[in-house]
């Protein structure tokens, strides 16, 4: 405990006596914290965009004019079990025709002719939206499959707009997952170059007590006697470097929030206070391990005396 | 106490630190070796601390073989010697007073031993003033004592001084030899290199001359005769 605690000491001590080298490792390593702090808010960009995009996309199930409701009933029960289905919402035959005069309240041409008709032309629909863009294609199977006809409802549906749809369903598909994929590549590189720029910066700051650590050595103190201070002195540099980067992404986050939230979709200063718990965790725990294991990895060598 | 047994050190075929030597160094002694540069002296020392490894050979601290031991035994053993460099390898972002602190802590002493302990230390030394003081606010004799504080501290059983007074005016180098003396005369085992005639002849003890990595001479009461 003793031992601990001269390490803990030693390694503070070190920190306030490093200088300049003190105040380049934790820059050096605020830019990697920001950068991966920029990383996450980026990906919430993504994410909620993407999400945007997401629900634009559904899957209509037109339904016969005569369609007995019961059958469309039993058939969204059956959809709203199935796994890849997040929300089916059934608009009857009734509900239908009050959309369309809404929609068409100032087109009197349309609804002269609706009027001159006198039933209801418009069949009721399923509106379905399912948890991920890729699985329409397999709801869209399964109401051509068996189960479908097994249920009776093949006889009861018009047309299911999928196929018509299909095209740029697919295209978004492909645009998402190609997004999410290209930014999580992005993501790692950045970080990787991150950790080794902060690697080197740590590795130089303790070259340059390389004698010392040989010193140290000789005069008796053990491997973990001599490495202690060093890992305590990356801790450190993780911890500050985590408060610098929380206080410049403060009015970061807020002037994106004031200026940027249309462009951006949400609102950043929001998106970031309301996650500042886990930000911050992610933040401190990416600092004093990068911290920590530039330093063990950088002194390893110097300690073979 | 100590014992080289045909010890040789080969970096390369044209460069020959240490070519078979074979030297015993009983406790008590105070010996100075001697020698130009690159005759090998700071090789056996660093031999002695497992520092450097032998090509051939062995070194033995008493009964044991100090390129065998264990990390752990490697880092006891070293708290049994005190060592005193030319440049003095000091740590220069601690302080006279941590400095001397560390070694103590290397060792296992407590927060109080060490309280008790340090000031005195550097009371001896001539250094209570400077307590506070980092290294690089000394000069070199200061820090040159302040390195034999050091490497007392712990009262080894040997200390190794590799040219301690290389760097020294002749009275600091004279108070430098003093201390060693009277360190010598308390009963620890000194080991002296150097290339001032001047300190060995006043201390008038057993010299081992080298060169080219060879022992040539061993007198016991010996002088520079190089």
């Amino acid at each position: 405990m003793i031992g601990f605690k001269r390490i803990l000491k030693a390694g503070f001590i070190n920190f306030k006596r490093g200088g300049l080298v003190s105040y380049a490792s934790v820059l050096v390593m605020t830019i990697t914290l920001s950068v991966i702090t920029a990383l996450i808010l980026l990906q919430a960009v993504l994410h909620f965009s993407l999400d945007q995009i997401k629900n634009k996309v559904d899957v209509t199930i037109y339904f016969n004019v005569n369609a007995d409701e019961d059958k469309i009933t039993a058939l969204k029960s059956y959809l709203e079990k199935m796994p890849e289905v997040a929300e089916v919402s059934y608009t009857s035959s009734a509900q239908a025709l009050k959309i369309f005069r809404d929609r068409h309240s100032a087109d009197y041409p349309t609804i002269q002719a609706l009027d001159e008709i006198g039933q209801n032309p418009l069949g009721a629909y399923l509106n379905i939206k399912a948890k991920e863009v890729s699985q329409y294609e397999s709801i869209a199977n399964f109401l051509k499959s068996d189960n479908a006809l097994v249920l009776g409802s093949a006889s009861i549906i018009d047309k299911v707009n999928y196929y018509q749809n299909k095209l740029v369903i697919d295209r978004l598909n492909n645009i998402i997952s190609g997004a999410q994929k290209l930014g999580f590549l992005i993501t790692i590189i950045l970080v990787i170059i991150s950790i080794i720029i902060t690697f080197n910066t740590i590795r130089l700051a303790i070259f340059i007590s390389k004698e010392e650590i040989g010193v140290m050595r000789l005069v008796g103190a053990s491997k973990m006697r001599t490495r202690g201070p060093f890992l305590v002195e990356g801790a450190v540099y993780g911890c500050i470097a985590t408060f610098v980067t929380f206080l410049l992404f403060w009015p970061i986050t807020a002037w994106l929030g004031h200026n940027m939230t249309p462009l951006l979709g949400t609102n950043m200063y929001d998106y970031y206070f309301s996650n500042i718990l886990q930000i911050l965790a992610i933040v401190l725990l990416s600092g004093i391990t990068i911290g920590i294991l530039s330093s063990l990895l950088a002194i390893r060598k110097y300690l073979n005396i | 106490m100590i014992y080289f047994n045909n010890v040789s050190k080969v970096y390369n075929k044209d460069s020959v630190a240490l070519d078979d030597v074979t030297l015993t160094i009983k406790a008590g002694e105070f010996v100075s070796i001697v020698g130009h540069s690159g005759a090998g002296k700071t090789t056996l020392l660093k031999m002695i601390l497992a520092e450097d490894v032998p090509t051939n050979g062995t070194v033995f601290f008493e009964s044991q073989n100090v390129h065998k031991l264990k990390n752990k035994d490697l880092t006891k053993l070293r708290c049994r010697i005190g060592t005193v460099f030319q440049d003095f390898k000091l740590l220069s972002n601690k302080t006279a007073y941590e400095n001397i602190a560390f070694a103590m802590e290397a060792v296992g002493k407590t927060d109080e031993e060490i309280a008790g302990d340090v000031p005195h230390v550097l009371e001896l030394v001539d250094l209570g003033s400077k307590i506070f003081h980092f290294p690089h606010q000394m000069s070199g004799g200061e820090q040159q004592r302040l390195a034999i504080a050091r490497a007392i501290i712990n009262q080894p059983e040997l200390i190794i001084a590799d040219e301690p007074t290389g760097n020294l005016d002749p009275i600091n180098t004279y108070e430098i030899v003093q201390i060693l003396k009277k360190i010598n005369d308390l009963g620890t085992t000194v080991i002296l290199t150097t290339h001032n005639r001047g300190v060995i002849d006043s201390v008038g003890k057993r010299v081992v001359t080298m060169e080219k990595g060879k022992v040539i001479r061993d007198d016991k009461e010996g002088k520079y005769v190089i």
